[in-house]
């Protein structure tokens, strides 16, 4: 066991997860109070097609090549629901779940595709369903510090901007800020931390990472700054924890096993926090009638 | 500026007209608010008395009409108007305190980059202290009365020290000291000079809250001194036959019913 923990391919592993799950618990944060959740679901389904196409064309297996079409693919579909919803009648939501079946069965059929070929060589993308950590190389963690550094200072210097654009979109408005392009650079950065899951939570759970260390911190504290960073602290023990347990049990995806640890911090957050929590609330109503007996 | 013999309009919107898809929300608006006065914007439910404030503003796109502040294009001068939307359009529950959303106020004149410092939340201070809440500072907003919140708005809308208010029904479900404060505040941005365009809904206190009215109904009906404008037979056109007006004993009795009314339509 100690040799595990020490064991160098581990910490590659864990480090990796940890930046994960810090930069998209803190991200996240705004997307939970966005209320936006599931547009966060439906960008990671969206990019798979792009991982497949990017395979496809180039014929390499290279994780960032598989990513840049991830990334592309992710872009074009958020664009795509944002035009549906700006200019046609037809509402936010459903424009979502339009984007988010169209790219998904056309990810799906292209993967079938690949996978119908002769030859081995195409195993890897599956992985990309529900994530193998176990695949980081030291490269792809250096990746992911640069991401969640970039992550941090985007959300330092436009602190201000994402906090109007989540509290009181109308009036950051009438102040003069652009709010459409600070809603397409925040969403564009969404997809960018997506993206960046891909490899170790996968197309399928990587949007529980974005909004479940949210919704686990906010039953916790009552300032933005603190949302922030406790969901960003959330995620990555979410993150390490998960992929600790994946390599005890080899073979078993990461994406499940991560998202499971943040489950239980959500449901922990849910029963027993201060004020919010249910059993809170419950003890709360029970010593009230107390008191009026 | 030679003559002060007419006060500058501080705000005027001409032919402004609003369309959501085939159906006018606006028509045609013309209306203009001097400075230091205040002024309601009443008419029935979908009057478009919201969506004229947002025009005004440019949150919603209009087919047609020109918003001009002292004159100049309202884009270049968007820095001197304040804004209080409907309570209701933001979630109470978002996880922020009194005092960050007061901040709020500065934020379109500080620009990129820049964050609010010490003077910024001296002044944040000072707004609250105006609306009686300098003791809610660094309370939760979720854990505010609906009149509280209400004043936070207010203050925020102190914070953009802008010359102009626009202020979306911020009577709407407040507790009687709200309201007092509420109508205090007014007079105190009339005697400074600013102008105070508010839409109500509350007829019986337009002739005691108010100096100017705009009478809506997708057209504008009137608009000018309550004196003139605020009667029942512009408010019956404006309503379009019912009003809901409870007895005229709250009516001033220099309000005339029939004299010199202005031309409609």
């Amino acid at each position: 066991m100690v040799d595990g923990w020490l064991d160098y391919t581990l910490r590659t592993v864990a480090l990796g997860a940890a930046l994960l799950g810090g930069m998209s618990g803190a991200l996240g944060a705004f997307v939970f109070l966005r209320r936006q959740s599931m547009a966060g679901d439906a960008i990671a389904h969206a990019t798979l097609p792009g991982v497949v196409l990017a395979f496809l064309l180039t014929g390499q297996r290279e994780p960032q090549l598989l990513l840049l079409g991830a990334a592309l693919a992710g872009s074009a579909g958020v664009l795509l629901w944002m035009a549906i919803t700006r200019w046609s009648r037809v509402k936010q939501d459903s424009a979502l779940g339009i984007v988010l079946s169209t790219f998904l069965g056309g990810g799906v059929l292209l993967l079938n595709l690949v996978q119908n070929r002769p030859g081995a060589y195409q195993a890897g993308l599956n992985h990309f369903l529900f994530g193998q950590a176990a695949t980081l190389l030291s490269r792809d963690v250096a990746i992911l510090a640069a991401g969640a550094l970039g992550v941090g200072l985007l959300l330092l210097l436009f602190w201000k901007e994402f906090q109007l654009l989540s509290f009181d979109r109308p009036f950051g408005a009438s102040l003069g800020w652009p709010m459409q392009r600070l809603d397409i650079g925040f969403t564009l950065l969404v997809v960018a931390v997506i993206v960046l899951g891909l490899q170790s939570v996968g197309v399928v759970l990587m949007s529980a990472l974005l909004v479940a260390p949210a919704a686990a911190a906010r039953q916790w504290v009552d300032g933005l700054g603190a949302m922030v960073l406790l969901a960003a602290a959330l995620g990555a023990v979410a993150g390490v924890s998960g992929t600790l347990l994946s390599a005890l049990w080899a073979g078993l995806a990461t994406g499940p096993l991560i998202v499971l640890c943040a489950s239980i911090l959500v449901l922990v957050s849910l029963l027993w926090a201060p004020r919010r929590g249910i059993v809170w609330r419950q003890l709360d109503r029970l010593a009230a009638q107390a008191r009026l007996r | 500026m030679a003559s002060h013999e007419t006060r500058p309009a501080a705000l005027t919107v001409s032919d402004l007209t609003v369309m959501y898809g085939e159906k006018p929300v606006l028509w045609d608006i013309d209306l203009h608010m001097p400075a230091g006065v205040l002024m309601a914007v009443v008419g029935p439910n979908g009057a478009g008395k919201t969506t004229l404030i947002k025009a005004i503003l440019g949150l919603v796109p209009a087919v047609a009409g020109q918003i001009r502040i002292d004159g100049r294009p309202y884009a270049e001068q968007r820095q001197r108007v304040g804004y209080v939307p409907q309570r209701g359009s933001v979630d109470w529950d978002f996880p922020t305190r009194v005092l960050d959303v007061v901040m709020m106020g500065c934020y379109g004149r500080l620009g990129w980059l820049r964050r609010p410092g010490k003077s910024e939340q001296a002044a944040a201070l000072r707004a609250l202290e105006q609306v009686g809440m300098a003791d809610y500072a660094h309370r939760q907003i979720g854990r505010l009365s609906g009149g509280q919140q209400q004043r936070v708005f207010l203050a925020r809308a102190l914070m953009q020290e802008a010359d102009i208010y626009l202020m979306d029904e911020p009577f709407q479900g407040v507790d009687a000291p709200t309201e007092r404060a509420i109508v205090g505040l007014f007079r105190e941005l009339r005697t400074r000079g600013k102008c105070v365009l508010v839409v109500h809904h509350d007829l019986q206190t337009v002739p005691e809250y108010f100096d100017w009215v705009t009478l809506l109904n997708v057209r504008s009906f009137a608009c000018g001194p309550v004196a003139e404008n605020f009667n029942e037979s512009l408010l019956r056109q404006t309503f379009g036959g019912h009003t809901p007006w409870i007895g005229d004993e709250r009516l001033p009795s220099r309000v005339s019913t029939t004299a010199t009314l202005p031309a409609v339509g």
